[in-house]
């Protein structure tokens, strides 16, 4: 495992106006790793995954991937550098097929240029024809290619999150993150993404932080869980000691109310 | 180097089109009414299909593209004037509408939906007010511009101009495009240059508005700018909507039809327009997403052979 952690974050916030939605937040990532980032609504995990990809510039601190300052880059320099992610409520491109969507995704690590396929040069027919096989794999990975053709809008629910996942893997990432991705799911379904996840994360050797609601999910497969609320990082550490983190019990139970008081 | 079969069948199909419209003219069949209104549709299907990458493609919503066809007939015209050769001239007239396009669309690409069309309206209009107040040719009053567009010249551009549009369309890069149509936010998060294709979209649209603008201002014996208002913006968006949003084929086949209604109906100029829009309002009654809705022509002719419905029930 290598020394340098693969995503640092030094003392990152935002602010908008005059509500810091998120401030002095610390993270690092080593290689490899699944972490999980946790919190009651409104904590500002979805922010900080924004921070993460650019959608949002930091306000304040330096964001370090893979020893590159990340501060100010758009998102699509961000995601060309490793890191890709997926949304809370699934932003697929819903008029295309399943097959294009994905190939989509693979756009970036194509070469031929913007001529050569107005020219029909042959650069052009060997670029599509590998990102095609490329995408075909992803699908076959996730079992998807029978829907390949299908549109994106008509697939089952549980399906529409598998291939945000198979897109957002076929970017070619270091660093994959997933935002909620069992939101919506039953029982069976979320021990499958459990599995899934796990068999990427072993196939791509990926590092992966995901925010999720779910803590039997959550609890199962992160090695180490950060906690913020109202914007603050409040605790981390592995999934024991979040379980008996008085301050994350007091973020989502309340209080504890003293006996002096009552 | 390979290509498809339907690209073989394009090419016959408009070598007999060309050739028969061709004969027709060379005999005398088709009089010069005729012929002219020919010439009109095929620069109408040319405006149509390059504001369909735009707006159809790439889904930004820009209603200035008269203001790209003036560039190319201005520039072209001034071309021939300065005696340049008229294929030159053409290809001058959609460059230079090109570069308008890079120099309106890096600022104002930035903003979406009503934002940007107004505007993309406001620079049409800009373009209109420049030329009337420009002497050189000629002001309000207008500028005499030799005939030069026939047939041919014509027909060459509107094959060009769809094979582009088509093989750019269908490559990685149009399906860039139409992903950021689809969910601009996504799209860039999976490591597209929105600005990039946005720009590019944007400027290869103008660039095949501008060459309709050579081949429109030489279709006359004089230009005035006030046919380039925003009017002339609206009848071209409505061959993009009409057709349907997204549908080369839809285009094109709106482009065809509106361009016949409104020749035919200039022997009636007081109803003209209340039955322009009267088929405007049946259409989008019968048909909201357009005439051809999403799909393109091929689709009919068994292109997509889809077992488990995809793309036919899509929409």
């Amino acid at each position: 495992m290598a020394n340098n952690p693969l995503l640092q974050v030094k003392d990152a916030g935002i602010q908008f106006g005059g509500l810091k939605a998120v401030s002095g937040f610390n993270m690092e990532i080593r290689q490899g790793e699944l972490i999980g980032l946790i919190g009651p609504n409104g904590a500002g995990k979805t922010t900080s995954f924004n921070l993460l990809t650019g959608v949002y510039v930091p306000t304040e601190g330096d964001i370090l991937f893979d020893g590159k300052r990340l501060n100010g880059l758009a998102p699509y320099q961000i995601t060309r550098s490793g890191i890709s992610r997926t949304f809370q409520n699934i932003r697929l491109f819903n008029e295309l097929s399943v097959l294009d969507n994905v190939k989509v995704a693979y756009h970036s690590l194509s070469k031929h240029s913007m001529l050569s396929s107005i020219l029909r040069l042959s650069s052009h027919f060997h670029g599509e024809q590998e990102i095609e096989e490329k995408a075909l794999q992803f699908l076959r990975i996730f079992q998807l290619d029978g829907y390949k053709d299908e549109i994106a809008k008509n697939l089952p629910y549980g399906q529409q999150r598998r291939l945000e996942i198979a897109r957002a893997l076929a970017a070619g990432p270091k660093l994959l993150l997933l935002d909620e991705p069992a939101a919506g799911m039953n029982p069976q379904e979320t021990h499958q993404l459990m599995e899934l996840i796990a068999f990427i994360r072993k196939e791509f050797q990926l590092t992966v932080l995901l925010i999720e609601h779910d803590m039997k999910l959550v609890m199962g497969i992160c090695e180490r869980i950060y906690v913020l609320d109202h914007g603050q990082l409040i605790a981390h550490g592995t999934p024991d000691e979040i379980r008996n983190h008085p301050k994350v019990i007091e973020a989502y139970l309340g209080e504890e109310v003293k006996s002096g008081d009552a | 180097m390979k290509k498809s079969k339907g690209f073989w069948l394009f090419l016959v199909v408009s070598i007999v089109v060309y050739g028969l419209v061709q004969l027709l003219i060379s005999t005398g069949v088709l009089n010069p009414f005729y012929s002219n209104t020919l010439i009109y549709i095929v620069i109408n299907i040319i405006l149509a299909v390059s504001l369909h990458l735009v707006i159809g493609i790439t889904g930004q919503f820009s209603i200035g593209h008269a203001g790209f066809l003036a560039v190319g007939a201005y520039m072209a015209a001034i071309c021939t004037k300065l005696q340049v050769p008229f294929p030159l001239a053409l290809v001058v007239g959609g460059v230079v509408a090109a570069l308008m396009g890079l120099v309106v669309g890096i600022p104002s690409l930035r903003l979406k939906g009503d934002y940007l069309a107004i505007a993309t309206l406001g620079f049409g209009e800009i373009i209109r007010i420049v030329f009337v107040n420009i002497e050189y040719v000629g002001g309000a009053a207008g500028m005499q511009v030799s005939h030069l567009t026939n047939w041919t010249y014509a027909f060459v551009c509107l094959i060009i101009t769809l094979l582009v549009i088509m093989n750019f369309t269908n490559s990685t890069h149009g399906r860039a495009c139409i992903a950021i149509r689809e969910n601009e936010i996504a799209a860039d998060a999976m490591g597209i240059n929105t600005t990039y294709y946005k720009v590019a979209a944007f400027a290869i649209g103008a660039f095949f508005a501008g060459i309709a603008g050579g081949l429109y201002s030489h279709n006359f014996y004089i230009i005035q700018p006030t046919n380039f208002g925003f009017l002339k913006s609206f009848d071209i968006l409505i061959f993009v909507v009409l057709g349907g949003l997204g549908s080369m084929s839809g285009a094109v086949l709106a482009a065809i039809l509106m361009t016949i209604v409104s020749t035919f109906l200039q022997s009636y100029p007081e109803t003209r327009m209340v039955i322009y829009s009267v088929i405007l309002i049946v259409v989008m009654l019968y048909r909201p997403t357009g005439l051809m809705g999403t799909k393109e022509i091929t689709s009919y002719f068994g292109k997509w052979p889809l077992g488990k419905g995809g793309r036919l029930h899509g929409k």
